[in-house]
């Protein structure tokens, strides 16, 4: 059985193809999509691009950021407006990943793939899905919790620029830079009168899915970030998780380094 | 840089180096930054086919049926090898040399004992058609029991895992279960001892994964035989093993292969030829058995996991005066190198140190893990790490310097090896001396001194140069164990002063048994490999 | 049913069909018949297939073959001008930094995609170059002093 491929020079006739066309998937950067083609996935029948130049445009206006899509990490990096973005863009993959590794694509990209969303979700990001009728938008908290069900096109993600330097992340790994996460962790955190006012934190391969530490959030909320001011936050630092056992890692070994490098990145020593 | 230290063993030296120190170019490396050096599967062919295979999920089962009709119709499909294709479908490598029993099926036929064992083959005119074909083979198992651990497969009542050795260890000469390393009397001189240190060590499989995985195309030649490009690190073993399994004649195959993407031990075990060859007979035309990244990992043989048991007796002055070595080497679910792994560990213990009583049991152990094989030393590599660990705690219990500690223990020219052999041309002692040097590792006087050619062991009666003596036994009559003395067998180390005189003569050897006869060759073997003696027993004149 | 696609391969035009699906290294490898690209993985995360296309490093085992009509692709086999070699691979062969020799294609474009940019790296610079190039061999270090012999050696800019 032959794999065809569809391309369409407008994103909503892409995802038309894609709602319609039977074992269909969309090809942004190919390393998820590629990667199963080459091993004869019975999934795919139907490969949908598309050559729309909106798809991989990067939109800076005054408070709010917009990717689309097919925003590789290399355009990330190569944005000087997304500087605050680049330790995250820099952790996924090596240079030829980067070139090809898209926004859209890491937001499916199973545990513990997926730095790129967990930082997203850290940004409050909300997803723009093309096709149907106008455009339509969801949450990233929500999408990443039914990404595996339908057929849905994400056209691009937006978020409000965080104030200077209150985002943060850092990615655990075996293999500097490139390798796969034993865990990253990214973190909005602005102030109000020297306390964290609005804290948020998020976790990847932590779970099914990149995931909102919400009980830390919660306990970090109204405190100093030094050491008596984060106790709370790092006591329920796992509270929520599901960790996996799998070949970077085992669900006790993450559970047990979470709070560890929580720690780290909340006292300014982890930066990725 | 590299520096040659000419001071050490100057005597011995015949200083007329012309290439060694001189930096050489590799002959391949032209070919390796122009892209040009030929690998296995840099070769283009009309009509290539594309073998697949069809690998057990679990890692113990009885398989109770297979049904192949829809792959066998499935579009692409040129042919299905199946386990009855196989012509000799059970074979062990090292059959070539005559060591050990026929274990392993190319293709499974009654029972899976690994995840990843290949059951049944599909060539197609592409990958793609043949993974296509494989999803539409039904596959029924029952599963069965299954053991991962070295310790618990020896236990009673563990599942059986290899049907040629149902007990989970290799049998040596037929007979014994493990090989066995007897020097002394080490219990007698834990008793003795100042320090006892006992530790367990364990190295977990380790996988090659060299940058190219194995592979083979094998390609029809006009004259009956049989053109194969592979990666394997041995061509003329790879040749003969897939001769044997094929039941055609070695002179029927053209093997050719020269630059292997990485091999590191783990292109050895001849995975591809074999059915790569079959299905190319079968069909006649040119297939390619190429591992995928995940057969590499899963189902390519890694080196296998060993647990390693070591007890130590030291005395306060730092000598160790016994070492107990207890090893579990997991074969995984076949032999392959692993009995041989075994015979080297065995040889190699207690180290390159002189200890009066050793005790060496080391078993090879059949799990239900993937077959393992040959890895950059394999059989001494993980002995090595778990002996020199053991020298540390070692040095650290005494109170000593670690390296001061290795050099105190070292062999020396002249000493009686646990194996009945003199040590000769030893260097440990130099080489740690330098070490220290380079290291601006402090090393007292005393130790700066040492060298191994003083204060060895002194020549006594039968046991030196000529190895083809045999020598002469101690006592006329091996006394009962109730009556023997307990004494442990002593070698006394002064610490020598620069003009040292020779040394007392150590006490009388204990009485030994003569070593049990070689096995007879079989009558009318097919591969006439010359013998390895430290498989076979027997001493190289 | 096949697509024909072209486009330039070290500076040739090339043409040739593929199936649905293709990927970019099988079509380089078998149908253009250019050896030199080399294929580890076939999942994207070795490296070994590296090849620059429009000046990029890029995967060509998770490159769509189609998506690349009209653009401009180069592998180890164009590196060397006749009997001339690039820089880098006078200075791997200088530096030993080859042994197998089989992550060496895709190391040398992912290291003349850094020099093609920034002709003075940093160290820092080339271990991120290549930090997606898997080496089971060497060690990277030979690899990494041969990166900055090149850039170092090369005075003269290569096109």
């Amino acid at each position: 059985m032959t794999v065809t491929v569809k391309t369409f020079a407008r994103l909503a006739d892409a995802a038309g193809a894609l709602a319609q066309e039977r074992g269909a998937r969309f090809l942004a950067g190919g390393t998820l999509v590629m990667r199963a083609v080459n091993e004869a996935d019975p999934a795919i029948e139907t490969i949908v691009r598309s050559t729309d130049p909106n798809f991989a445009t990067i939109g800076v206006s005054s408070g709010r950021i917009e990717l689309g899509a097919g925003v590789t990490m290399a355009a990330i990096l190569a944005e000087r407006e997304l500087t605050f973005l680049h330790p995250v863009a820099r952790a996924v993959g090596g240079p030829a990943v980067r070139e090809a590794a898209t926004v859209g694509g890491n937001l499916f990209a199973p545990s513990p793939y997926g730095d790129f969303a967990t930082a997203l979700l850290a940004l409050d990001a909300i997803v723009m899905l093309a096709g149907g009728v106008g455009q339509r938008e969801a949450p990233l908290d929500d999408f990443l919790g039914r990404r595996d069900r339908g057929n849905a096109l994400v056209s691009g993600v937006a978020f409000k620029r965080p104030a200077a330097d209150a985002f943060r992340f850092l990615k655990v790994t075996r293999v500097h830079p490139k390798g796969v996460s034993v865990l990253s962790i990214a973190a909005q955190l602005p102030f109000a009168s020297g306390r964290v006012a609005g804290a948020r934190i998020a976790y990847g391969a932590m779970g099914q899915s990149p995931l909102r530490a919400k009980a830390a959030e919660r306990a970090l909320e109204g405190r100093a970030l030094d050491a008596a001011g984060i106790a709370p936050a790092l006591a329920v630092a796992a509270d929520g998780t599901s960790p996996t056992d799998d070949a970077i890692a085992s669900a006790w070994w993450r559970r047990e380094i979470l709070p560890v490098h929580l720690r780290r990145l909340l006292l300014g020593a982890g930066q990725a | 840089m590299l520096e040659f230290r000419k001071d050490i063993f100057a005597d011995e030296r015949d200083d007329n180096l012309k290439e060694v120190g001189q930096p050489t170019q590799r002959q391949d490396m032209l070919g390796h930054v122009t892209g040009t050096s030929p690998y296995y599967d840099d070769h283009r062919f009309a009509n290539l086919l594309h073998l697949k295979i069809l690998r057990s999920p679990h890692a113990h089962a009885r398989i109770r049926s297979i049904d192949d009709s829809a792959a066998a119709r499935a579009p692409g499909v040129k042919r299905i090898i199946r386990a009855a294709d196989v012509p000799v479908n059970l074979n062990t490598l090292l059959s070539l040399i005559q060591f050990g029993k026929d274990d392993e099926p190319s293709l499974a036929t009654d029972v899976v004992r690994y995840k990843g064992e290949p059951i049944l083959g599909i060539v197609a005119t592409s990958e793609r058609a043949a993974l296509e074909a494989l999803a539409l083979v039904r596959v029924s198992y029952d599963q069965l029991p299954a053991v991962f651990d070295v310790e618990e497969a020896l236990k009673p009542g563990a599942p059986s895992v290899n049907a040629a050795y149902p007990k989970n260890t290799f049998e040596y000469y037929n007979k014994y279960d493990h090989q066995k390393l007897r020097y002394g009397d080490a219990d007698a001189a834990f008793a003795q001892a100042d320090i006892v240190i006992d530790e367990r060590y364990q190295m977990s499989p380790i996988e090659h994964a060299p940058t190219e995985t194995n592979g083979s195309i094998t390609v029809p030649d006009t004259n009956g035989r049989y053109i194969v490009y592979t990666s394997t690190q041995a061509l003329f073993f790879s040749l003969d093993t897939s001769a044997k399994i094929n039941a055609i004649q070695s002179n029927q195959l053209h093997f050719i292969g020269g630059t292997v993407g990485g091999g590191f031990g783990g292109k050895v075990d001849t995975l591809t030829e074999p059915l790569c060859i079959l299905a190319a007979r079968l069909i006649g035309a040119p297939v390619r058995y190429r591992f995928s990244r995940h057969e590499e990992m899963q189902f390519g043989s890694p080196r296998g996991g060993e647990r390693i048991y070591v007890k130590d007796g030291v005395m306060k002055n730092g000598r160790i005066i016994a070492r107990k070595v207890r090893a579990y080497f997991d074969s995984g679910a076949y032999t392959r190198l692993s009995s041989y792994a075994v015979v080297k560990c065995a040889a190699h213990i207690p180290g390159p140190y002189t200890i009066p009583n050793v005790h060496g049991d080391i078993f090879c152990v059949f799990t239900n893990r993937t077959p393992a094989t040959a890895m950059r030393g394999f059989g001494v590599t993980a002995l090595d790490f778990a002996l020199e660990c053991q020298m540390d705690k070692g040095a650290t219990a005494v109170g000593m310097d670690p390296l001061e500690y290795r050099i105190l223990n070292a062999y020396r020219d002249g000493d009686m090896k646990a194996h009945r052999r003199e040590a000769k041309n030893c260097a440990l002692i130099e080489c740690a001396q330098v070490a220290a040097e380079k290291a601006n590792w402090p090393l007292r006087d005393e130790f700066r001194k040492m060298s191994s050619r003083q204060g060895g062991g002194a020549a006594h009666a039968g046991a030196t140069a000529d190895r083809t003596r045999a020598p002469a036994p101690a006592v006329a009559a091996r006394t009962p164990a109730s009556a023997q003395k307990s004494t442990p067998q002593r070698i006394a180390y002064e610490r020598p002063a620069p003009a040292t005189p020779a040394r007392p003569a150590p006490p009388a050897p204990p009485p030994r048994s003569a070593p049990p006869p070689p096995a007879a060759p079989s009558a009318g073997s097919t591969h006439g490999a010359p013998r390895f003696s430290s498989v076979f027993g027997t001493r190289r004149r | 049913m096949k697509t024909p696609i072209q486009f330039r391969l070290n500076g040739e035009e090339v043409a040739t069909f593929v199936e649905g699906g293709a990927n970019l290294l099988d079509t380089l490898r078998e149908s253009v018949g250019d050896m030199s690209v080399k294929g580890g993985c076939w999942q994207g995360t070795c490296g070994t297939c590296t090849v620059l296309i429009d000046g990029m490093p890029r995967l060509s085992c998770i490159t769509l073959a189609e998506s690349c009509a009209g653009l401009s692709i180069e592998s180890v086999a164009g590196l060397r001008r006749g009997a001339e070699l690039h820089p880098l691979q006078s200075a791997f062969m200088e530096r030993f930094a080859a042994q197998c020799g089989y992550c060496t294609p895709g190391m040398l474009m992912a290291a003349k995609a850094l020099l093609d940019k920034n002709p003075n790296p940093t160290r820092e610079n080339v271990v991120d170059a290549i930090c997606g190039n898997i080496c089971r061999c060497t060690g990277y270090e030979p690899i990494i002093n041969a990166v900055l012999d090149a850039a170092r050696s090369d005075g003269r800019r290569r096109a």
